[in-house]
């Protein structure tokens, strides 16, 4: 049984609040916590089956250009070494996320410094690093690369699909009370999530299966058939639980093709475990942004123009391009708008989508140039954010299925216990003290998502082949089946990361638990069908709460309704007319109070606050949990995370934990985050759910950098904050 | 990681006799693993001193301490007579690598331990440290992190320990025991300055082992270990500031300062020291103190703020040390 629904208009019944269980929206503990806890959840690279050998990639160390010959023969007769993989259809670097394609190849070139040229396999990890440090390329450099988006000469692109402008800016900047005109900017960043990527390839019976760290199985699964011309039917991909993906892990990474290919020619399951210097080169990081901001307003601090304009960077023949304005089109009023879209085509490491593509970046400098703007209109920024909420999307013309930016704004001001205040008044122990808000928003979004449900009179099975990279999935689809199915939750098992199962869009967008949801919620309401069938009422009238089943005067066990075989139905639920009859976008603020360090400038943030609205809530503590995330990103975004290019060649210098600073736990202050428990997105989809995954990193780090400006008087037009900034302006 | 040879040695003597060339002592193994790994250090042999007995704090007659060189920075940090006593080093101690870090690394290591350098981490890149001769990629690449003072043109690494730093403060010793007995070198010795040879970064002769760190009695007066960083834990100082002073009548008595983050070795300028004492403390005085320090200092680019922020804490931190003692 099937039960599919495309989304092409509101939902008209909130059916999940008629349910009776009481499951739903709990703090309920992770049913996976226990196992995670005692070291019993199995990761990527922890089985280890018998004969199994280690790759170990070979960096490329340069130059760029083409491969005129290696030592591999010299590498092969190495200790241990049973292979050198080195075909030219190794992938250059991971794939796009939601790409079902394969990487484009190394074929004889080099692109950038740190690129995989090699795998060494051998029968010891250490013998295949050691051999794969040894070997080397002849190579014929190219000439005039570019490494720095803003160098002379530099080849940048300015696709026409990519720019928008309505009314006049140029008009509104010239005739406007108060304008604003700033450039700033964000550095590369990557996820370098605790997990490393990592696959164990093994063929049996000419079927490949590769447990691996995946985000989105679909997707992964089509590009390693195109990779490796198998057909799907030859491929299966097992990913139950990811160490954290934050968009790395969103395509397939070149250790899990060359994993493959090294099994496919050793005849021996391989496992390639990928060194945290190599995540972060041969994976997808976050571009590095120049943004110019352009504001004009009324004298009563209504926008009357916004101008939004990027510099990105990626590789030559990579798609995609970081989309720093996705919420600027939207998030605030003015009739006069334009953004502009530019990539530099660079020889850095491949960049790719990193948690919140596009508001991570785009929309914390905005709600850095808010701050600016409600500066010299002399109000309130939170004033000012509310002036300018739009009655419809003043891009598009359409409503908004829901705007909760007045409301996070105002729950979050509250519970901080918000004052405007003016810069430099507060001085402690030689600390400046200062506060700062900022608004968060993030597109909402849907993709094609199936789930199965089987019912037995034990209890539900729920399986998807979508993936728990942390997030919360084993919980929240556990959550939405037993309230649905009225069983508690020791009754619902849920099994996910199985390319086998029904094909789900995957841990990417913030889709995940809005389309899984939907799935296993249109899956549980055939079975609802099915039981109200079997006692002959009608399925609303039905009330199902811990196994059993009441309508009326007749309650029963599900035991004696559920025949022995159990029932199995498959919910799909598919994007429709509903993504473009209306906006959808989650809503989010956060305030951050810090200390500026009146000698050396050093930031300590001393307290965080967050209220963020994103339709129903599925579990109040994963929720939250993603939320405290976000914002401890944000926070690391504003003040910490820098990866740096070497200006000669773009190799990344800092490429490891000790260099590439996230906060550490004292850098990170109680953080509070606040959910709006009562909030229901109708048009989003029948569960009322949106995404909440990257909400809490879209825009908050702002936060923090308009705190250090209340706190000491330094703007900050370039992130991170780090101290040598604020110096060079402290008195 | 080449493989290597493991020897775990029982005595002191037997782990001499075991050194030299080719063969390398492993503590914690904070640093050295790390450094194999990348294989920027190859040893074919790992001489384990972690079970000499070299792990007591003992006090001497005079009223030093004599910290063995396996004890755990932790430990160290966290010794009542040293927290009384030394609390320079204690404070330094703790504002160091992480809990976990501390556990693990010993007094030996730290002194040992080798620069943060990005390139010297890089086997791609560069570096006369690594490979003499090969050149220096940090002097026109990203420098951010690396010298101002004592470098040249060879290298413009720093000595990343906080701990060595507080131990300069405090005219430490470093007691080496060699195939032809014990020997014993104050630690502003025991450090060379890069000039063309950076890859030669301490007297030690090939098999030497460090065996204790020596402390003279302790010197009383006000303690103030600064560090200052690009995040609150778990990160390298920028630049840090080990100070002990001893005011009286308003004036400065005694002062000895250190510093970290700046030079290839903890730094120590004995014209800043004199230049303070004997003074009244003020806000001009210790300019000029800053002065004095800095007059040679030289930024690359992306290190050239350490300068400011070096003349701004250190004015700081006389403050500090002097509050309350004006006359
Ligand atoms: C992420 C990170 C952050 C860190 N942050 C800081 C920080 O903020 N401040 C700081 O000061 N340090 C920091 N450290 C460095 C840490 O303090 C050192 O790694 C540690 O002190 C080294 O001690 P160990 O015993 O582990 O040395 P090992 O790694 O065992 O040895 C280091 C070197 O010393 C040699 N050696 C060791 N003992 C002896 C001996 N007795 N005689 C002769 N040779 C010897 C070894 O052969 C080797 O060459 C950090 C380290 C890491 C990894
Ligand atoms: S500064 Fe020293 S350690 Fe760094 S690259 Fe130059 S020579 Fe090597």
């Amino acid at each position: 049984m099937t039960n599919e629904l495309t989304l092409d208009k509101k939902a008209d019944t909130r059916r999940l609040d008629e349910m009776a269980q009481g499951l739903l929206g709990t703090p309920m503990d992770r049913p996976e916590g226990v196992l995670k806890v005692t070291g019993k959840a199995i990761y990527a690279d922890e089985e280890r089956p018998s004969n199994l050998a280690y790759g170990y990639l070979v960096r490329a160390t340069g130059p760029i250009g083409r491969i005129v010959s290696t030592n591999k023969d010299e590498i092969a007769k190495m200790p241990g070494v049973v292979a050198v993989i080195e075909e030219a259809d190794l992938p250059r670097n991971s794939v796009q996320g939601a790409t079902p394609t394969a990487a484009p190849t190394r074929g004889d070139r080099i692109d950038y410094i740190g690129q995989p040229l090699a795998l060494v396999v051998a029968d010891g990890f250490e013998e295949a690093r050691h051999a794969a440090q040894a070997m080397t390329a002849v190579m014929e450099a190219d000439t005039g690369l570019h490494f720095d988006p803003e160098a002379p000469g530099a080849s940048i692109e300015t696709p026409e699909a990519k720019q928008a402008s309505q009314g006049d800016l140029d008009a509104a900047m010239a005739s406007a009370a108060f304008t604003l005109d700033e450039e700033y900017h964000t550095s590369s960043m990557h996820s370098a999530a605790m997990e490393p990527h990592a696959t164990i390839a093994e063929w049996k019976d000419g079927k490949l299966t590769m447990r691996g760290a995946y985000q989105m199985l679909k997707f992964n699964q089509k590009s390693v058939s195109d990779a490796l011309d198998l057909d799907l039917s030859q491929i299966r991909l097992l990913s139950p639980f990811v160490g954290g993906g934050f968009g790395s892990k969103l395509g397939i990474a070149p250790e899990a093709i060359a994993a493959a290919l090294a099994s496919k020619a050793v005849g021996r399951p391989v496992s390639v475990a990928m060194h945290r210097r190599q995540v972060f080169e041969t994976t997808t990081h976050r571009s590095a942004t120049k943004q110019k901001v352009r504001l004009a307003a009324d004298k009563d601090g209504k926008l009357i123009g916004v101008g939004h304009d990027n510099l990105v960077y990626n590789l030559p023949g990579e798609k995609f391009s970081e989309p720093t304005t996705q919420a600027t089109p939207f998030t605030y009023a003015g009739e006069n708008r334009v953004i502009g879209h530019h990539i530099a085509r660079l020889h850095r490491p491949a960049a790719g989508s990193v948690r919140a593509p596009g508001e991570a970046v785009g929309a914390t400098v905005f709600e850095m140039a808010m701050d600016e703007m409600a500066e010299k209109l002399d109000l309130d920024p939170i004033e000012f954010r509310v002036r300018n909420i739009p009655d419809l999307d003043p891009s598009k013309g359409i409503p908004f299925s829901e705007n909760r930016m007045e409301a996070v704004l105002r729950d979050g001001a509250e519970r901080f216990g918000w004052k405007h205040t003016k810069p430099k008044q507060r001085l402690e122990d030689g600390w400046w003290i200062g506060t700062g808000v900022a608004a968060a928003v993030r597109v909402n979004m849907m993709s094609e998502t199936s789930a199965r449900v089987r019912l037995t009179q034990d209890g539900a099975v729920v399986e998807t082949d979508m993936t728990d990279i942390g997030t919360g999935t084993y919980a929240i689809l556990t959550q939405v089946a037993g309230e649905l199915l009225g069983l508690p939750a020791n009754r619902v098992e849920t099994r996910l990361g199985d390319s086998d199962f029904p094909k789900a869009f995957g841990s990417g967008g913030s889709v995940g638990a809005s389309s899984s949801g939907t799935a296993v919620y249109l899956a549980c309401m055939e079975l609802r069908q099915n039981i109200a069938a079997a006692l002959g009422v009608e399925e609303t009238d039905l009330t199902l709460k811990d196994g059993r089943a009441i309508s009326g005067n007749v309650a029963k066990p599900l035991t004696e309704i559920v025949p022995g075989e159990g029932w199995s139905a498959t919910g799909t639920v598919k994007g429709g007319k509903a993504g473009s009859l209306v906006r959808q976008a989650t809503w989010g603020s956060c305030f951050a109070e810090v200390a500026v360090n009146a000698v050396t400038g050093e930031t300590r943030v001393r307290r965080m606050l967050g209220s963020f609205a994103a339709g129903r809530i599925l579990n109040e503590k994963t929720a939250k949990s993603q939320c405290i995330g976000g914002m401890t990103w944000g926070l690391g975004m504003a003040l910490h995370e820098e990866l740096v290019h070497d200006p000669r060649d773009g190799h990344m210098v800092n490429r490891d934990l000790a260099e590439y600073h996230v906060p550490a736990n004292l850098d990170v202050p109680q953080i509070e985050a606040h959910l709006l428990m009562e909030d229901r997105d109708d048009w989003a989809n029948p569960v009322q759910a949106k995404g909440i995954g990257e909400l809490g990193i879209s825009g908050t780090g702002a936060a923090v950098i308009n705190a250090i400006y209340n706190a000491c008087g330094v703007r900050i037009r370039s992130l991170p904050g780090t101290l040598d900034k604020i110096l060079a302006e402290l008195p | 990681m080449k493989s290597f040879d493991y020897i775990r040695a029982t005595s002191v003597a037997e782990a001499v006799q075991a050194g030299g060339t080719g063969a390398r002592y492993i503590a914690g193994g904070t640093n050295l693993l790390d450094l194999m790994k990348l294989e920027v250090m190859a040893p074919d042999t790992l001489i384990d001193i972690t079970r000499l007995g070299l792990d007591q704090i003992e006090e001497l007659d005079n009223g030093g301490l004599r910290i063995g060189a396996l004890v755990p920075n932790a430990d160290l940090a966290a010794d009542m007579r040293v927290r009384r006593g030394w609390p320079v080093l204690s404070r330094a101690l703790l504002a160091g690598a992480s809990g976990q870090l501390r556990n693990k690394a010993t007094t030996g290591g730290n002194l040992l331990q080798r620069t943060r350098c990005y390139y010297f981490y890089d086997t791609a890149a560069p570096c006369n440290k690594r490979e003499p001769g090969s050149g220096c990629a940090a002097m026109e690449g990203f420098n951010r992190i690396l010298g101002v003072l004592g470098t040249s043109d060879h290298c413009i690494a720093t000595h990343p320990s906080d701990m060595a730093v507080a131990m300069q403060v405090l005219d430490a010793e470093v007691e080496i025991e060699g195939k032809d007995g014990t020997r014993r070198v104050e630690l502003d010795e025991f450090y060379r300055l890069p000039g063309d040879t950076p890859h030669i970064e301490t007297v030690l002769a090939e098999g030497e082992l460090i065996t204790a760190v020596i402390l003279p009695p302790a010197p009383g007066g006000k303690h103030v270990y600064q560090k200052v960083r690009d995040r609150a834990s778990y990160a390298f100082a920028l630049v840090s500031v080990a100070c002990v002073a001893k005011v009286e009548g308003g004036v400065l008595e005694d002062i000895s300062l250190a510093f970290g983050g700046l030079a290839p070795k903890p730094w120590r300028n004995r014209a800043v020291e004199d230049l303070l004492k004997g003074q009244a403390p003020s806000e001009a005085l210790f300019e000029q103190a800053a002065e004095t320090l800095l007059a040679e200092a030289k930024g690359h680019g992306s290190n050239d703020f350490k300068i400011p922020l070096t003349r701004r804490t250190l004015v700081s931190v006389l403050g500090e040390a002097t509050k309350g003692a004006a006359a």
